[in-house]
């Protein structure tokens, strides 16, 4: 899964801060000795990969000292725990519920293939290609072509269990004894739903085809016959040796032979692949780059393994002349990437097309089903039952009818059960007999109830949540200037969920705060900068004249794309002579700082006339850092505001401008950041010949360095050749080689970094406490960090009573938890009273104790505990816990929960949520990809629920009952017709009317009501979060709505059928008059229902509602014109009548009149809190009133 | 969403378009019953009145126009050839009647609309046509036009008759057209027979485009009788009584026009009628009524309409007093954010607000 990904939670930059003044104590007290007491931590960390792996290095000493690193260690140790085995139950849980959702971004397991390598001999591509069939380069995005979409793309759309319905209908319907609706009419809905489904897919997918067809027709230079040649993209196969110029895109997934830089270096921008905009640097390796360049026959046989999904990882040799090295991920440009700020690229093809990682990670993560959806069903079932009681009464009424009339069937003049003449005369014309016939009956007659499902509420629905995705996209106020990012829609299927959240789950660093990372203090052998931070640019105002005797060549050289703020202090003490214990460390920190990371410096010449530094300095570049990590690039930039500019890295070494002279670094190896080691270490060869490790551990946290003899370089040498080349298990051995070297060191100081909240954030979560949602915060922080980041986000508060639990053993958390709950009176019932506690609790609870709760039986205390609390904190979480903690909440209760995060580390969280949110920033997509909503600040959040949310749900819930209403008072209106007709199952109206109806006439306004009605403006809602409330207690959409709903349904229908029956009792009128009237009746009398509920009219929703009733009469006319149908003329007859249009005004007033008088007795005497907000918004009386009182509204 | 493409914020994107927002204020509601109200009320009158005017006389005849000999068999009667049908009546006008005074006969428990008259037959197949022929039991083609004289297939099971072994349509064929009216009746007044018009009974829709006047009736009631019989020698667009019968009633209960008499008739007159009684109403318990009924412009004597229209005028009326009682005993200033859920003290002043519909009428009670 993620963890090896920087999970950058596991140990936050926050942590810096609070463990510097530790640091800073124990570097006064002097110690510098071997084991200084950043020993043990580091030992530590090593002794735990010990007991995992068994390990060369002896063992040092292993004492513990209770000193900072005491708690720290323990942390670790039981982090890594959780990590590696406490997880396994919460992974279990994340398989499960991958059945249903699908992670699109799993891995498998790179090493499980290690048996069967994938050969690839560079630039023989027919040997390559001979064993095994490698796919060409050739990609195919789109699902269907044009032979298979029909049948393709029909059966994706049956998977939708109401369709298969639809079709048994269709079925039946051609069944002779039961054709009912003209065959041809009967298969009109179903098929109008498959065919805007299916063009609306159709369209997409063409969309692809064309965008593969550019895609693989694009060209590449391939090695022909010795010479690069233009080829397209598709022919391209494994084997082949490609050569790509700057900004060219990569056509598949390639091992780098050579660059144009002699030393292999080449920087790609994987922003298609990751959505990081930084460069990351690829090698290609010594051995290869000769062959490049000197032209000769390329070849080598590269083992590699089989194509997988991980696009953090590659694990390869190659074989070139008896010699035998290895291939790791910095070898390996993907497909997709771009190439940038490189001249040009040689490599040699080992995945095409498919089997690109690029293309292994494209699949979409399957859409997850909203709870108002799910309800819905429950209601269609309740459906189902009216449906079939109804055909029961109408076979039933049949079989009686025939039983009474059995022995003068013949003589009925309705009624023929034989032929009359021609050669059939005498014998049995389509009867079955009596019981066959009531069997028929009842198949028939739901044939002609069918619509009592709606089918079309399924299109309906799609529609309106394009719609609402449209404006929640178009909101300006979740437009992210900063980034220039508009929110997302990635899900559809989900919106009217964000109008039921309950609870909130929350990363930390990039959510709530902005992980823009600022080197604000520094502790360097044991003193303390940072008090006073100046901007380099005004310390050099003042300073000038020192900064010109101190650094006769121009330090200023380099110009940073941002201002980093440094010490005065520590900037003097820089200029000091090199001597002094003191100030080597500080020489070897900042070297530390601007060496031990994977920073990429990106130089570019600006034009510096304007600049106020171009009189003293003619050359000013400017310098970009790209890194992967934000801290990582603070450090370097700091480094370089500290005079220590990092500005060329290659794989074999790095150049530094100390003060203006130029050190070159050999890189002798690098082992990089694991969440294990939590540290991350280089092997500098100075230039005069010494050796050294420099480390930075516990990510940024704190800096060290030894000095390497020979013999222990020779020892880590080979233990590093041996483990980069190795295929299987090559991380491990990795981290067994580093921690030959990363011990015994000594400390060299500390460095504080700042990540500042976001805006808005205490505001928002204000408002989400107050709508009744519950903000948790899973974060990686350490407790105290987790504390006060809490406080500061006014998520917790002082007059909240903290429960904090930490222990160490299962003993240990059940006494906990146990206590706590008897000391606040946590009863153990799952539905709680609110306000029944006497005081907001907050509970703190670590990634230790949660290993020990969530794989034990203790899941239900700490749900118990947790839900009683205003305020959950989880701190030092792995994304696996962070998972398993909203599993616990979502398997417990039928709350809505959400999941935000920006990490790779909250994909598991945001997928398990019901509804996940991605924040797009500093830490690249993956959060995004994997997420239903994505936007750029955490403030947006508040937006989205309390206004989006609360619209959505409310639309959609109203449409889900109109709808229902709409096609039940129809069927009931045919069913008391049907009553009247000898049970025989006749329609009144015309085919063409039954189809329309739903489909024509009344399906626009619905639409329209369901995208643009709005009961409340955006102000109110966000000035009374509590609003919020009605989305949960499902104020829109409940049983007991469903059931008021069918009951006016039923008395709609009744005063539909008996108001023109009782007009026309005695009377000439025939069944097409009749069926005319009914269908024009049933139409205005939907419309009108919808108009008198809908809140908000605009233009467009005048058009739609009035519009739908001139279309149908329209649509009724065109109809009546026709001479071949038998209801040819009725319209024109019958509108001369005015009993005619006397029986519609009746019908429309005596059937809306209880829903009217209800709706007025409830608005009036039992308003609702929307009722109330609405009348006040509308009316603007007092407006210092309206404004809720904020004890009031808190309390 | 790839579809989606937002670029403008305009007041459309932001939701922000001007909009009527309507509420339910006291005011709006109770001039909504008044207007409703006093827009029923003058209908309801005016139905009423027009329909009280109309004259209607109604004679059931099937029973009585069965010789007592036979009342416990009257199958027996209808199906024999022998047996007189015909029976004279008489009829008493109550009012005056001007012409034009309409005659239709009344048919009960006879279910036109049943299904079995609409079935179709032939398994089509589904892309025959675009347009399904929606007739059933009959075939509209082949009524409409003499070209079409074998499209009988929607008319089974009354469609063909054999001759010399070869299938040879029924026109008009069906079970509708077979089961067509057949009594006749002929009135008169102090013995001089009254003119019944029996031209333009059918709607001219019909006549002219429904039924062909190059069609004739061919081996109509050829086997198995059912009812009338045409005169083969008249088309069928002038045999309005077809026409009339064909337009297939909506309900189990239904008139029909047999034709006009375009004299008046004075009150207390006794009208004779001799009704050749002929149609099998026997085998389902079906009554035969003769009416005679003049017009107004709400059609024929019916008080349902008027009716409907005073009680649900008086409905509203009532309304509006009921909710200004209740807006008077109970007045809700709208807005008041004081009554929204979280703003209310359960123990006080509101606390009534909270009971329910039952106790709260019983607190408006006690009040009293």
């Amino acid at each position: 899964m993620y963890i090896a990904y920087t999970p950058n939670d596991l140990f936050d930059v926050n942590d810096g801060e609070n463990l510097f003044s530790a640091v800073d104590t124990a570097l006064r007290e002097g110690n510098r000795e071997y084991c200084s007491p950043l020993k043990p931590s580091f030992c530590s960390a090593e002794s735990q990969i010990r007991q995992q792996f068994p390990l060369k290095c002896p063992l040092r000493d292993r004492k513990r000292m209770v000193s900072w690193g005491g708690s720290m260690e323990l942390q670790q140790t039981s982090l890594a725990f959780g990590i590696s085995g406490g997880s396994s139950r919460v992974q279990d849980k994340l398989n499960k519920s991958q059945r249903i959702r699908h992670k699109s971004t799993q891995f498998d397991d790179n090493l499980s293939h290690e048996e069967n390598p994938r050969l690839i001999y560079v630039n023989d591509p027919r040997m390559t290609n001979d064993k095994y069939e490698f796919t060409g380069n050739e990609i195919r995005t789109s699902k269907y072509t044009l032979i298979n979409f029909l049948p393709k793309n029909l059966f994706i759309q049956f998977h939708r269990v109401a369709y298969l319905y639809f079709l048994a209908i269709v079925f039946l319907n051609q069944l002779p004894p039961l054709a009912i609706f003209g065959r041809t009419v009967s298969l009109f809905p179903l098929l109008f739903v498959l065919c805007v489904t299916a063009i609306k897919d159709g369209y997409e997918d063409w969309r692809r085809h064309r965008s593969d067809r550019n895609e693989n027709n694009r060209e590449a230079l391939v090695l022909q016959s010795g010479k690069f040649q233009f080829k397209k993209w598709k022919k391209i196969r494994a084997g082949e040796v490609v050569k790509i110029c700057a900004d060219d895109t990569i056509p598949c997934d390639m091992v780098l032979l050579g660059t144009s830089d002699p030393s292999g270096i080449a920087y790609i921008q994987t922003m298609n692949l990751d959505g990081e905009s930084n460069l990351k640097t690829r090698y290609a390796r010594q051995e290869t780059t000769p062959m490049v360049f000197e032209g000769g026959t390329v070849s080598g046989l590269i083992r590699c393994e089989q194509p997988n999904r991980n696009i953090y990882e590659f694990t390869a040799n190659m074989e070139l002349k008896g010699q035998r090295f290895p291939l790791s991920q910095s070898n390996i440009i993907l497909r997709g990437c771009q190439l940038k700020n490189t001249e040009w690229v040689v490599g040699a093809v080992v995945y095409a097309g498919q089997e690109t990682k690029a293309m292994l990670n494209s699949a979409m993560s399957p859409s997850k089903r909203s709870r108002l959806e799910s309800y819905m069903n429950r209601e269609t079932l309740w459906l189902s039952v009216f449906l079939f009681t109804m055909c029961l009464v109408v076979a039933l009424g049949m079989g009686l009818w025939l039983q009474r009339h059995k022995d003068r069937l013949d003589e009925l003049p309705y009624y023929r059960k034989t032929y009359f003449g021609g050669r059939s005369a005498g014998k049995s014309y389509k009867f079955y007999g009596i019981p066959m016939e009531t069997f028929f009956s009842f198949l028939s007659s739901i044939i002609v109830f069918q619509i009592m499902i709606p089918i079309s509420l399924y299109i309906t629905m799609e529609l309106v949540r394009l719609g609402q995705s449209y404006f929640m996209i178009g909101d300006k106020h979740m437009y992210d200037t900063s980034t220039d990012s508009r929110f997302q829609c990635r899900s559809l299927n989900i919106n009217e969920d964000l109008g039921q959240i309950r609870y909130v789950f929350s990363d930390k660093t990039g959510t709530l705060t902005e992980n823009k990372m600022e080197f604000r203090k520094a502790s360097v052998h044991g003193k303390n900068y940072g008090s006073s931070m100046l901007t380099a640019d005004t310390w050099q105002d003042t300073n000038i004249a020192v900064s010109r005797t101190a650094a006769p060549v121009g330090k200023s050289r380099w110009k940073l794309k941002s201002e980093v703020p440094v010490d005065s202090e520590l900037m003097a003490f820089l200029r000091k002579e090199l001597a002094g214990d003191e100030r080597i460390a500080a020489h070897e920190f900042f070297l530390t700082l601007a060496t031990c990371n994977t920073v990429i410096p990106i130089l570019t010449r600006s034009s510096s006339s304007s600049c106020m530094d171009s009189e003293f300095y003619e050359d000013v570049e400017a310098i970009d850092y790209q890194g992967e990590s934000p801290d990582e690039q603070a450090l370097v930039a700091a480094a370089s505001a500290y005079g220590y500019t990092l500005f060329e890295r290659t794989s074999g070494h790095v150049v530094i401008d100390v003060n203006g002279e130029k050190l070159r670094l050999d890189v002798l190896g690098l082992h990089e950041f694991d969440s294990v080691r939590k540290r991350m270490s280089v092997v500098i060869r100075f230039p005069d010949d010494s050796v050294k490790v420099l480390v930075k551990g516990l990510r940024t946290l704190v800096v060290a360095s030894r000095d390497l003899t020979d013999a222990e370089l020779e020892e880590w040498q080979c233990m590093y050749e041996d483990a980069s080349t190795s295929l299987t298990d090559r991380s491990i051995k990795l981290r067994q080689t580093a921690a030959v070297i990363e011990c015994n060191l000594q400390l060299l100081g500390a460095t504080g970094i700042e990540d500042k909240l976001q805006e808005g954030v205490p505001e928002a979560i204000e408002s989400l406490r107050q709508a009744g949602i519950k903000v948790w915060v899973l974060t990686g922080d350490k407790q105290e960090t987790a504390i006060s980041i809490g406080i500061s986000c006014k998520l917790l508060t002082s007059d909240m009573q903290q429960i904090i639990i930490n222990g160490t053993s299962e003993e240990d958390c059940r006494n906990l938890l146990s206590d706590a709950k008897a000391k606040y009176g946590v009863r153990t019932s799952s539905r709680k009273e609110e306000g029944t506690m006497s005081a907001a609790l907050a509970l703190i609870i670590d990634g230790n104790s949660l290993v020990y709760i969530l794989e034990k039986d203790l899941e239900s205390e700490l749900f118990d505990l947790a839900t009683s609390c205003k305020v959950v904190l989880c701190c030092r979480v792995a994304p696996l816990q962070k998972a398993g903690i909203v599993d616990l909440i979502k398997s417990r209760t039928d709350d809505m929960t959400l999941a935000i995060g920006d990490g790779a580390n909250d994909v598991s969280m945001i997928q398990m949520a019901d509804v996940g949110v991605g924040i797009c920033g500093q830490e690249g997509r993956q959060a995004v990809m994997a997420s239903d909503f994505a936007m750029g600040q955490f403030r947006f959040l508040k937006r989205l629920l309390l206004v989006h949310g609360h619209w959505n749900y409310q639309r959609i819930g109203y449409l889900v009952l109109y709808n229902f209403y709409r096609n039940a008072v129809f069927v009931l209106m045919l069913f008391w017709y049907i009553l009247s007709t000898a049970f025989s199952t006749t329609s009144a109206l015309t085919d063409w009317s039954s189809v329309f109806y739903s489909v024509i006439y009344t399906s626009v306004p619905t639409i329209v009501v369901g995208i643009l009605d709005k009961d409340l403006s955006h102000k109110t809602l966000l000035e009374h979060p509590k609003l919020y409330g009605a989305g949960h207690r499902q104020e829109s959409y409940n049983m007991y709505l469903f059931w008021i709903t069918m009951i006016d349904t039923l008395w709609q229908s009744l005063v539909l059928f008996y108001i023109p029956v009782f007009t026309y009792r005695e009377s000439t009128i025939d069944i097409w008059s009749m069926g005319s009237l009914w269908t024009i009746a049933v139409v205005i009398l939907v419309n009108m229902h919808l108009a008198m509920d809908i809140q908000r009219w605009l233009l467009l929703t005048h058009m739609a509602v009035w519009g739908s009733i001139i279309i149908t009469y329209a649509c009724v006319v065109v109809l009546d014109s026709i001479p071949i149908f038998p209801n040819y003329g009725t319209i024109y007859h019958l509108a001369k009548s005015p009993t005619y249009w006397l029986s519609f005004l009746l019908i429309i007033c005596l059937a809306l009149l209880p829903r009217f008088i209800f709706k007025v007795l409830h608005q009036t005497f039992w308003p609702s809190d929307i009722q109330i907000a609405r009348e006040a918004e509308i009316l603007r009386k007092r407006p210092n009133h309206v404004q809720s009182n904020p004890d009031q509204s808190s309390s | 969403m790839s579809l989606l493409v937002v670029t403008s914020n305009s007041r459309f994107t932001q939701q922000e378009l001007p909009a009527c927002k309507p509420i339910l204020t006291p005011g709006w509601v109770i001039t909504a019953f008044i207007f409703i109200g006093i827009i029923f009320i003058p209908i309801g009158l005016a139905s009423l009145f027009a329909s009280e005017n109309v004259v209607e006389i109604a004679d059931r005849y099937d029973e009585d126009c069965v010789p007592s000999i036979y009342a416990s068999d009257m199958l027996a009667y209808i199906r024999s050839s022998q047996t007189n049908k015909s029976c004279t009546k008489s009829l008493t006008v109550p009012k005056k009647m001007k012409n034009p005074i309409y005659v239709y006969y009344q048919l009960d428990n006879f279910y036109q609309n049943h299904r079995r008259l609409w079935e179709e037959v032939e398994f089509s197949l589904l892309l025959v046509s675009v347009f399904p022929d929606m007739s059933k039991s009959r075939s509209d083609k082949q009524l409409r036009s003499k070209a079409n004289e074998f499209e009988t297939k929607d008319c089974s099971p009354e469609a063909t008759f054999l001759v010399s072994n070869k299938e040879m349509p029924i026109v008009p064929c069906g079970l509708i057209a077979w089961s067509m009216f057949n009594d006749t009746y002929g009135f008169s007044l102090n013995d001089k027979a009254i003119q019944v018009n029996k031209k333009g009974i059918a709607w001219k829709s019909d006549r002219e485009y429904k039924f062909g006047s190059d069609v004739y009736p061919k081996k109509f009631q050829s086997g198995v009788i059912g009812g009338a019989k045409l005169d083969e020698n008249i088309p069928l667009s002038q045999q309005e009584d077809l026409i009339v019968w064909m337009r297939t009633a909506a309900l189990p209960k239904f008139r029909k026009l047999y034709g006009k008499i375009e004299v008046d008739l004075e009150a207390n007159e006794k009208i004779t009628v001799v009704i050749q009684n002929n149609y099998n109403t026997y085998s389902f318990g079906g009554k035969k009524t003769l009416i005679l009924s003049t017009t107004s412009w709400i059609g024929g004597k019916n008080d349902f309409l008027g009716i409907a229209y005073l009680t649900f005028g008086g409905l509203c009326l009532f309304m509006v007093i009921s909710f200004i009682f209740l807006y008077v005993v109970r007045p809700r200033p709208l807005g008041d954010p004081s009554y929204l859920s979280w703003n209310r003290n359960p123990d006080g002043l509101f606390a009534q607000l909270r009971c329910r519909f039952l106790s709260d009428i019983l607190c408006a009670m006690e009040e009293f």
